[in-house]
């Protein structure tokens, strides 16, 4: 059977995610607490979590996740980055072996900057060197896989139930000030742990539920510039957009939504502010290619914040619930009660509507 | 020597116990097929005349009619076929190049039948257009490379002229001349009502039509009839004719006896001469020069109006499109090998230029790896005959169809295929007064709305299966297509994957 990347395999899933707007940080058990409920959500062949904040000594180095199939592509691999990267720190990622969580991969993390004469050398910013990096790492150097690669943020994945997975990688000794989690329902059994979710690229990182139908409308679109598809998966396609538009092009969280999830074009007519109006015609012709359809329900994480985003026809459930400088956001609410109780407000944005918070003080890196 | 007279290829059989000799079929028959025997009191038929149009067929009030294939034909040889036979004759007589119309009819592949699209099942809802929103409408034209911010830090939301299409559809380029006043006159009321385009064609613009300038692409060919400043500013769109999927390599030629009255006026050429268009623009030798015609036409309009440029799809389709894409235009519009034609040489018509499924996904392919898609616009044509060839077009790649024969045909034409002798017995591609009342404006406009109407729907519905709401969404979206019956090279180059797979 062919694994994962080689075909494109459909999945269900839970999302769950928690932020700090004052730049709290939080423990990583109560993310991987809300997803008990969900369960039924996942089929154990996929569970993650992304946490941000949660490297504040190395804040200022790309924190590298990767799993290697063997001790000598990893040697192959720190040969590759030494080349481009100062490398000050490269260790096993702890985890707790439990008999949940099986045949788990080589998985170690670097904290690395890129060497200035290199910078210099091939006229690009940190940023994209570490894009062109990872690409190339997940792309040509086989057995090796970057799963994480921003600064002070880091994913945790594997195959198995997400809660699971949280305790196998010992979440419950991190803090951060924002959390996204992911249970997976993938539609066949590939057993590959780099297709679990949160996707990440640099610090933006991808829990997403559903399956779009505007797939490879999207991926031929994107790879354009310089992204390569090699999972086939909604929410890898939806991570280089959200990279492409956000950091590329330098557009806000908001006016992202506003392409990806574009108005109708008959609300858009109905928009009486002339300025807004002409905005949504203008992003949304413009990136035409960038709209996605079919059900989703998506949380975006980023340094600084995150959106939490549904398809226009809301074919996806998710609510989001608030107590004071805390914002929750689940798939079903028994997550959100779990990870706070007594939640001040609880809602369902609707179709298309972003929620977008962003942390004011703390550990934020704003964006 | 009477080896060129043939027994006829088409037979009339007249069922002698309902026709009533009314008459009918005489008058509506211009090619004379049909004559009453005074003598007799019977109607009587001269076949080797007919050319299989139905007209008389239709409008035999006692359904007394019907042609048939006949079937006096030469000894069976699969090599040497009848027609075979029949063109060697023919030119043996004439010394001449064989004429013929329309696209090509000849059993050579159709890629859009052999490829089939997806729907959904149980992860993915299919959506239903009858109950929830379903988008069809495109904008063609370059998107610019990156987002630009005023100093207050607000998105400068120009863009570049982009043609606004209510569905991704547009009436090919069909000239003032070859095509009646009538028919030109359905399209262009139409294309309003719709909300789309049509197309004027090499044949200039008639002074009756500028109302529609809206929904109008004004064609620019290398004879340049009719072009002038007031021309190019009329449209929404102007069009660079390089070249025709029906006749690659060639230019087009308007007999004489169709120059008569306004095709004349409005072609600025003296009646009854031929108007025959060059093969190559003649400032026109290469890439360069295109792109001097480009801005050329661009200073012309201000910048106001998006420039296409037309090509036949032959060999090196894709070099050229990425050619084009960096000359300054704004939409290629790419023509197969059976796209239409008033008239064609026969020999070109049905063996120069390649299918358009190929050319596209060649040519969006190549787009895409060079970086370029999205600065300019795809649209396709060359036979595009239902609402699935459009929807396959577009998951290929296109962002728009161009259709022509389609719209014809819900004009009334019945194929006939012989366009290039005037003598169009349903109004449609002729200049004789007489005929061209047969073709009334207001039905054809009706018909040519219903038909794209309904083939929105079945967009919709196929789409909504894809659980697909936006027709942006689908472009490109190769995975919801698959091949059948095809080679891996032939779904290496659709860029699809079997069925099955």
């Amino acid at each position: 059977m062919r694994k994962e990347g080689e075909i494109r395999i459909p999945s269900g899933c839970a999302i769950a995610a928690m932020i700090s707007k004052s730049g709290d940080r939080m423990c990583g058990e109560r993310i991987v607490a809300s997803m008990r409920p969900m369960h039924d959500r996942s089929n154990g062949l996929g569970g993650g979590f992304a946490g941000y904040g949660i490297y504040p000594e190395y804040r200022d180095f790309y924190a590298f996740h990767l799993f290697f199939d063997s001790r000598s592509t990893r040697k192959e691999c720190e040969a590759l980055l030494k080349e481009q990267f100062e490398v000050v720190k490269g260790e096993l990622i702890p985890i707790r072996k439990t008999a949940a969580i099986t045949d788990e991969p080589i998985i170690w993390r670097y904290f690395v900057a890129p060497l200035p004469s290199v910078l210099r050398d091939l006229q690009l910013d940190a940023d994209e060197l570490v894009v062109r990096t990872v690409m190339k790492i997940n792309t040509s150097l086989n057995g090796a896989y970057v799963f994480s690669s921003g600064k002070n943020m880091g994913t945790f994945k594997a195959v198995g139930y997400p809660e699971d997975v949280g305790a196998f990688y010992r979440l419950d000794e991190y803090e951060g000030y924002c959390w996204t989690a992911h249970g997976r329902y993938p539609t066949n059994t590939p057993g590959w742990w780099g297709g679990a979710h949160p996707f990440t690229l640099l610090d933006c990182s991808v829990v997403h539920n559903g399956e779009i139908s505007s797939y490879d409308a999207n991926r031929r679109f994107i790879e354009m510039f310089g992204y390569k598809c090699t999972l086939q998966t909604d929410t890898e396609v939806i991570t280089y957009i959200l990279d492409y538009l956000m950091r590329v092009q330098k557009l806000t969280a908001e006016e992202a939504a506003q392409i990806i999830a574009a108005p109708f074009w008959s609300t858009i007519a109905r928009v009486s502010d002339p300025a807004q109006k002409k905005q949504l015609q203008y992003l949304r012709t413009m990136f035409s290619s960038l709209l996605i359809t079919g059900p989703f329900s998506i949380v975006l994480g980023f340094n600084g914040g995150l959106m939490a985003l549904n398809d226009r026809l809301k074919l996806r459930s998710m609510v989001v619930g608030e107590k004071a400088d805390r914002v929750y956001i689940a798939s079903e609410e028994a997550a959100i009660r779990v990870m706070e109780p007594d939640v001040d407000t609880i809602w369902s944005p609707s179709g298309g509507e972003p929620v977008v918070v962003r942390v004011t003080g703390g550990q934020a890196d704003g964006r | 020597m009477g080896v060129e007279l043939f027994y006829p290829e088409f037979e009339v059989v007249r069922n002698y116990d309902r026709c009533i000799a009314c008459r009918v079929c005489e008058r509506q028959c211009a090619n004379e097929v049909h004559s009453l025997l005074e003598s007799k009191g019977i109607m009587i038929s001269d076949e080797s005349k007919c050319v299989n149009c139905q007209r008389c067929v239709a409008l035999c009030p006692t359904r007394a009619l019907k042609i048939v294939k006949s079937n006096c034909t030469l000894r069976e040889n699969a090599n040497w076929q009848n027609d075979t036979i029949r063109e060697i004759y023919k030119q043996a007589q004439s010394g001449g190049i064989l004429l013929s119309s329309m696209g090509n009819p000849k059993p050579l592949p159709v890629y859009w039948d052999k490829i089939l699209i997806n729907a959904s099942q149980v992860t993915n809802p299919p959506i239903d257009p009858l109950r929830e929103p379903m988008e069809t409408r495109v904008f063609l034209g370059k998107k610019p490379e990156r987002v630009q911010r005023d100093e207050t830090g607000a998105l400068k939301c120009e863009l570049p002229p982009q043609l606004e299409l209510t569905m991704p559809i547009m009436f090919s380029a069909m000239s003032y001349g070859s095509l009646s006043y009538n028919a030109h006159a359905s399209l262009a009321r139409a294309a309003e009502k719709l909300g789309i385009l049509y197309n004027t064609g090499e044949g200039g613009l008639h002074e009756d039509f500028l109302r529609y300038g809206k929904n109008t692409i004004v064609q620019v060919a290398s004879g340049r009839f009719g072009v002038h400043e007031g021309y190019l500013r009329s449209g929404a769109a102007i069009e660079i004719k390089m070249g025709q999927g029906a006749k690659p390599g060639i230019g087009g030629h308007l007999p004489g006896t169709k120059i008569v009255g306004d095709v004349s006026r409005t072609r600025m050429i003296p009646e009854g001469t031929d108007a025959i268009s060059p093969a190559p623009h003649h400032d026109i030798y290469s890439i360069e020069d295109l792109r001097q015609l480009v801005f050329s036409l661009k200073e012309a309009t201000e910048y106001q109006k998006p420039v296409i440029v037309k090509v036949a799809a032959v060999h090196n389709i894709a070099a050229i499109a990425s050619g084009i894409a960096r000359s300054g235009a704004d939409i290629i519009a790419i023509d197969g090998f059976r796209g239409g034609t008033g008239a064609a040489p026969t020999r070109i018509r049905d063996n120069v230029g390649i299918p358009i499924e190929l050319a596209l996904a060649a040519v969006d392919q190549r787009l895409r790896d060079e970086g370029i898609r999205n600065s300019i616009s795809l649209v396709v044509g060359g036979s595009i005959r239902n609402a699935s060839d459009v929807v396959k077009a577009i998951a290929l790649g296109a962002d728009a169809v161009y259709i022509a024969t389609a719209g014809l045909i819900a004009l009334g034409c019945h194929l006939c295929r012989t366009c290039q002798t005037g003598r169009c017995n349903w109004g449609i591609a002729t200049q004789r007064p007489d005929l061209v009342r047969r073709l009334n404006p207001d039905i054809g406009c009706e018909r040519l709305v219903n038909l794209l109407t309904a083939w929105q729907h079945e967009i919709m519905e196929m789409m909504g299966g894809m659980g697909i709401n936006s027709i942006e969404a689908l472009r490109g979206n190769r995975l919801m297509l698959r091949g059948i019956g095809l080679t891996g090279k032939e779904l290496e180059i659709l860029g699809i994957a079997h069925a099955g797979e």
